[in-house]
């Protein structure tokens, strides 16, 4: 593999962790992303080429687990999915051979920070970020929204875990909006 | 002074004492206490001056009605101006300041307006000043504003922080007092989702200043046992110092949430306030009711207070505002403050009830009929003259008198619709009307459910109903007294003053001036005497203007009705709107994959939009911005310079119709682009002028990646969006932006081709990557990435794109790799200096205003094609043959200075509108030309190549003569280019 060393979306060599209080903010650099949207009045196919290859493509504001592959609901006929990067980081590749000409599928692993967030009870952070009801969603909830200012993804895995993808080139800021409200909250 | 004022009971706790100050002067307190009630306690009355004369003032209320007891809280960056003493928190070490005073607040040299009021009438400004015009800015306002006003600020960053957040809830109770209590009771017990919100850093509402029992216990016991209940409540949220400021669409309150007002400063990280939004399913407005005085003669004196807020002084803070005590009053709801006040051992020596009949209060001088129709007191309350029954007058020494007119319920909130509240002759009041927010219900006082058995039980069914329940709790037992009131607004007597308004110093007088002078409309009356201004909003001095207007026309108080009432309902701090939006943190930024590394340079950046940008990258030695840029300039002409250009929007466009597509959006065609090879492409808007441009590369059949200028990656990407949803949902489009997916790099210069074999794979020469190549690549050993051969420097170039955590690392790698070729990394300022070499446009030339023709792009509108905007631009008057058109700029004299902005003229020509030929619209220094040399925008520009023309700047003074030249002014036949 080329002998490239790649920067996290905060500018280091290794995932960045805070801890404040009880909640933990990791980076995750270890997971692929890519598109998937079907094209136009091929969906059937869609679901048949990704309920062949263990891709779920789960209903709208709906994040569906799996392995390797995981996926979330992020417009009509749309979504993202996630896989390991050590593994899948082709993933983009990976979905064309397995979905065919079904879908349109656009790597997108390096477009997003991602943030995972773990407490004990995520709600007090949240409602100074975003106007995401959060304590009434259903695990599995995944939705578009918006913390200051800056567009991102929020996957809820439980009442104390959430996966938050935000855009890469803003990581420092949004990262400073997590801590600055987690020390607001906690 | 130790609390002479201090009397038995009240919700304070006195085993601790808090030391604070106001006007420098020590006092004591305890916690529970505000900032009114610990002076009253401590025998000070005089809090205030008033806005307009400067009259001595103190609280009337106990309450966030407060018109009078404004002052300034702490000192330095914190000091906050307008701050309500009556519902300022009491903590150890605040620091209390009045203000609008000078030299002292007891000695107010500006008291002299009081002298001078006959002058000051309603209407005085808009007489006074109107000539000479001039003197307006100058002379009268700089006057009037330090005359007039209220507080000062400091004119220190806030050093506080400001939250903004997000909450939710099946229902909002606002207020909770008995009514909201009993409603978050009843909603709470049913399991659902409650936010009950109070301003008050205690619940309870009027519970807490009452005596009135609550089933077995006190009406503050009681709430303090429901509060309990409710605070173990999993779906409850107990939100104290929280005043709901507002009701906006959708079910949407506004609230402030003063997390660290009662601290002297923020604990660490801590916000001083949250702004909440607060999306309810449903709300009920149990905001209680404000009293009103009557208006007579000098009635604004320190000692004068709201009957209500007397007792409340007594009840809750143990505080007797003074040692002899009266109460004028139309209502039953006065006579309980006497009975009230006797019953703490007060002193109270008459009630004055303007009513004319009725039961007597048995061991108090009791005078119906009666009215108070005149005091004294410089400083303070003295005495009181009463007008009796009979018609004679008597004098009554006095240091406290209550004054009860009736009680107004708080419909603000309900009617921040524009539901107009209307009038309840039986209580003499404004209750909520018909129409309010959807979704929001009212219940107690609000409601002008005066009682607290109504209160309890209009709260309890506003929840049943509001969240269609079957269950709900009992009603405790409470009393049901009727309200008995016979309305008096103003007394009528003498031709002294008497304050309606006192915030905004309005009196009974400036009412009839408006009656006289036809502002007769409520709306007028406001804006003409100020009736209802300011921080206090009119709570206690609206409703009274309005009857008296109505009393002067004739006209009955609903046929007058009120003004329309606007959030916030109380004032919000600034910062609480800001929230933490403010600084560096005012928006979020943007880095490119190369900030590290040019941070490390020590690199200027620039902010475009959110992005810093590399600007230019200084060498040491180099003290100024033009050395770092010509060097850059010559370095990458001379061998190859490097440029992140990652800004760029990147859209990756796919589908079986992309092609199709893309000639739709594109003036010009891209469905016959070959797959490997990539395009300058012109969008236009709808109306014919350009709207972005950029180069799209064919990856695949049915895969296009789309380049836009930095500024428009989003509007590009959102329009492209609507023209596949909306315009065209038959087409088999699927778009996404992967802007951010891929650090991209411009290469160029001679030795472009030369640097990047060293880091790609594959054989990039001429023949196998020709101009206007286009495909996958892999770099360094294998790393997936994409190259375009594409330049805006004009020389051999190409753009390399490398997943984005790969870009730091492909940047350095280049570098290093091709050290031989001595690569400079070029910043912004140099991309500009190039690019108008070679006649590019950018953003001065796409400014919304011009066409492709303008640009010498015409032949780009394909016509054999229909595409968005196509057809408009060819309307009569944007296809003008001696229109603007783009051309290349030079001085004559190579020493010669031109700016852009300038325009064009012709030689002789004045400087006029009439004679402007066009603007120059980017301007740089050429490094290898050695002066100056500008893209504008002349009027038949492309017949003009050769003449000679001034560029005239007024603004900076420059007045060059300047030849017109073709805008390609470096290696126009593109030889370097195709390298």
């Amino acid at each position: 593999m080329a002998s490239l060393q790649p920067l996290t979306a905060l500018g280091k060599r290794e995932a960045t962790a805070v801890t404040h209080g009880p909640l933990t903010i990791t980076e995750r650099t270890d997971v692929a992303l890519a598109s998937v949207a079907a094209r136009k009045g091929r969906m059937a196919d869609l679901s048949a080429a990704a309920q062949k290859a263990g891709v779920p493509l789960p209903g709208p504001a709906t994040h569906q687990a799996g392995i390797p592959y995981s996926a979330f609901w992020v417009a009509p006929e749309m979504w993202f999915v996630e896989a390991p990067h050590a593994t899948h980081e082709l993933i983009a590749d990976l979905l064309k051979s397995a979905l065919g000409d079904a879908a349109s599928i656009t790597e997108q692993t390096d477009a997003w920070v991602a943030f995972d967030l773990a407490a004990t009870d995520l709600a007090p952070l949240l409602e100074r970020l975003c106007n995401v009801d959060f304590p009434a969603v259903p695990n599995g909830y995944a939705t578009r929204t918006v913390m200051e200012h800056l567009g991102v993804y929020l996957v809820k895995h439980g009442p104390g875990a959430a996966r938050l993808y935000g855009p890469r080139s803003s990581a420092e800021s949004l990262l400073h909006a997590l801590e600055t409200a987690a020390h607001s909250a906690f | 002074m130790t609390q002479s004022h201090r009397i038995d009971g009240g919700l304070i706790d006195r085993t601790k004492t808090l030391r604070f100050t106001f006007d420098g002067i020590p006092y004591q307190g305890h916690p529970g206490d505000t900032l009114a009630s610990a002076l009253l306690a401590n025998g000070v009355r005089l809090m205030g001056r008033s806005f307009k004369y400067h009259r001595p003032r103190g609280p009337i209320s106990a309450g966030s009605e407060e018109p009078n007891a404004l002052v300034e809280l702490r000192t330095g960056a914190r000091q906050e101006p307008n701050t309500r003493a009556t519902v300022a928190e009491l903590f150890d070490g605040l620091e209390a300041n009045s203000q609008n005073r000078w030299p002292s607040l007891r000695f107010d040299a500006m008291g002299i307006n009081d002298k001078l009021s006959a002058f000051f009438a309603a209407g005085f400004y808009y007489k006074t000043f109107m000539w000479p015009k001039s003197f307006w800015e100058k002379l009268y306002e700089p006057i009037i504003r330090r005359a007039a006003g209220l507080g000062s600020v400091t004119r220190e960053e806030d050093p506080d922080a400001y939250d903004k957040g997000f909450l939710h809830c099946d229902l909002l109770v606002i207020g909770a007092g008995p009514a909201g209590l009993m409603a978050a009771l009843t909603a709470g017990r049913a399991g659902k989702r409650v936010i009950l919100a109070d301003e008050d850093f205690r619940m309870g509402g009027r519970l807490n200043a009452e005596t009135l029992a609550v089933g077995d216990a006190s009406g503050a016991d009681w709430a303090a046992a429901v509060l309990a209940e409710l605070a173990a409540m999993p779906n409850l949220r107990l939100m104290t110092r929280t005043t709901v400021i507002g009701a906006f669409d959708h079910g949407i309150y506004g609230a402030v949430e003063r997390v660290s007002d009662h601290l002297p400063t923020p604990a660490k990280g801590k916000p001083r306030q949250i702004l909440w939004r607060i999306y309810a399913g449903k709300a009920i407005l149990s905001g209680g009711a404000t009293e009103r005085p009557i208006a007579f003669e000098n009635n604004d004196r320190p000692g004068i207070m709201l009957a209500g807020a007397l007792r409340a002084y007594a009840n809750r803070w143990g505080v007797k505002v003074g040692e002899r005590v009266a109460v004028f009053t139309n209502n039953d709801d006065g006579i309980r403050t006497a009975l009230d006040l006797r019953a703490k051992g007060v002193d109270v020596v008459a009630v004055i009830d303007s009513r004319p009949v009725g039961d007597l209060l048995p061991g108090i001088r009791h005078l119906h009929g009666a009215e108070v129709i005149d005091t004294s007191g410089k400083l303070g309350l003295k005495t009181i003259t009463v007008r009796q029954s009979n018609g004679a007058t008597e004098t009554i020494a006095v240091d406290a008198l209550g004054v009860s007119g009736g009680w107004n319920p708080n419909v603000n909130i309900h009617s921040h619709h524009r539901s107009r509240p209307v009038y309840d002759a039986g209580i003499a009041a404004f209750v909520p009307g018909p129409e309010g927010p959807p979704g929001l219900l009212v219940a107690g006082a609000a409601a002008g459910q005066m009682s607290t058995h109504a209160a309890l039980k209009t709260g309890r069914d506003a929840a049943i109903a509001a969240l269609d329940l079957g269950t709900a709790p009992d009603l405790p037992q409470a009393e049901d007294a009727p309200v008995r009131i016979s309305p008096l607004w103003f007394v009528h007597h003498g031709k002294g003053r008497a304050w309606i308004d006192q915030q905004n110093d309005v009196t009974v007088k400036d009412v009839k001036l408006a009656k006289q002078e036809n502002f007769t409309s409520v709306e007028h009356l406001k804006r003409y005497t100020t009736l209802g201004m300011a921080t206090d909003q009119g709570k206690t001095g609206n409703v009274i203007g309005l009857a008296i207007m109505a009393e002067l026309t004739g006209r009955s108080i609903p046929e007058t009705g009120t003004t329309i009432y606007r959030p916030p309902y109380t004032p919000v701090a600034m910062g609480a709107l800001a929230g933490r939006s403010r600084g560096k943190e005012f928006k979020p930024f943007r880095l490119t994959p190369s900030h590290h590394w040019a941070k490390e340079q020590g690199a200027i950046f620039v902010e475009v939009g959110n992005w810093l940008r590399t600007q230019w990258v200084p060498k040491q030695g180099e003290t100024e911005w033009r050395q770092s840029v010509d060097r850059e300039v010559l370095a990458t002409r001379k061998s190859v310079g490097i440029c992140d250009v990652t800004t760029l929007g990147k859209i990756d466009v796919q589908g079986t119709d992309a092609g199709a597509f893309l000639d739709r959006v594109y003036a010009n065609t891209f469905s016959t682009l070959p797959v490997g090879k990539c395009r300058y492409g012109l969008m236009l808007r709808e109306d014919g002028i350009v709207f972005d441009d950029g180069t799209t590369a064919r990856m695949g059949e049915h895969e296009y990646v789309m380049t836009t200028t930095t500024a428009n990656a989003v509007t590009v990407f959102r329009h492209l969006e609507f023209c596949r949803q909306c315009l065209w949902p038959e087409m088999d489009v699927q778009l996404i932006s992967t802007t951010e997916a891929w650090a991209q790099f411009s290469v160029a210069g001679p030795n472009a081709r030369k640097l990047l074999e060293k880091v790609v794979d594959q054989d990039i020469s001429d023949a196998a990557f020709p101009y206007m190549g286009a495909g996958n690549i892999t770099v360094c050993g294998g790393l997936r990435a994409r190259l375009f051969r594409i330049s805006f420097s004009g020389e051999l170039a190409y753009e390399i794109a490398v997943p984005t955590r790969y870009g730091d690392a492909l940047l350095r790698e280049m570098l290093a790799r091709g050290a031989e070729f001595d690569p400079v990394v070029y910043g912004t300022e140099s991309l500009g200096v190039m690019r108008v070499e070679k006649g590019h446009v950018a953003g001065g030339e796409l400014n919304g205003q011009s066409t492709a023709l303008n640009m010498g792009l015409g032949k780009m509108v394909s016509k054999k094609k229909d595409s968005i905007g196509m057809v408009l631009s060819q309307r009569e008057g944007l296809t003008d043959e001696n229109g603007y058109r783009l051309v290349g700029v030079k001085p004559v004299d190579p020493n010669g200075k031109l700016t852009a902005g300038s325009h064009f003229l012709e030689k002789g020509a004045a400087p006029v509108a009439a004679n402007d030929g066009g603007w120059l619209t980017s301007k740089v220094y050429s490094p290898h030309l050695g002066h100056d040399i500008a893209l504008g925008y002349l009027k038949g520009g492309d017949k003009k190549i050769g003449q000679r023309m001034r560029a005239v700047n007024l603004l900076a003074g420059l007045d060059t003569e300047v030849e017109i030249i073709s805008p390609h002014m470096f290696d126009p036949e593109g030889v370097r280019l195709r390298g």
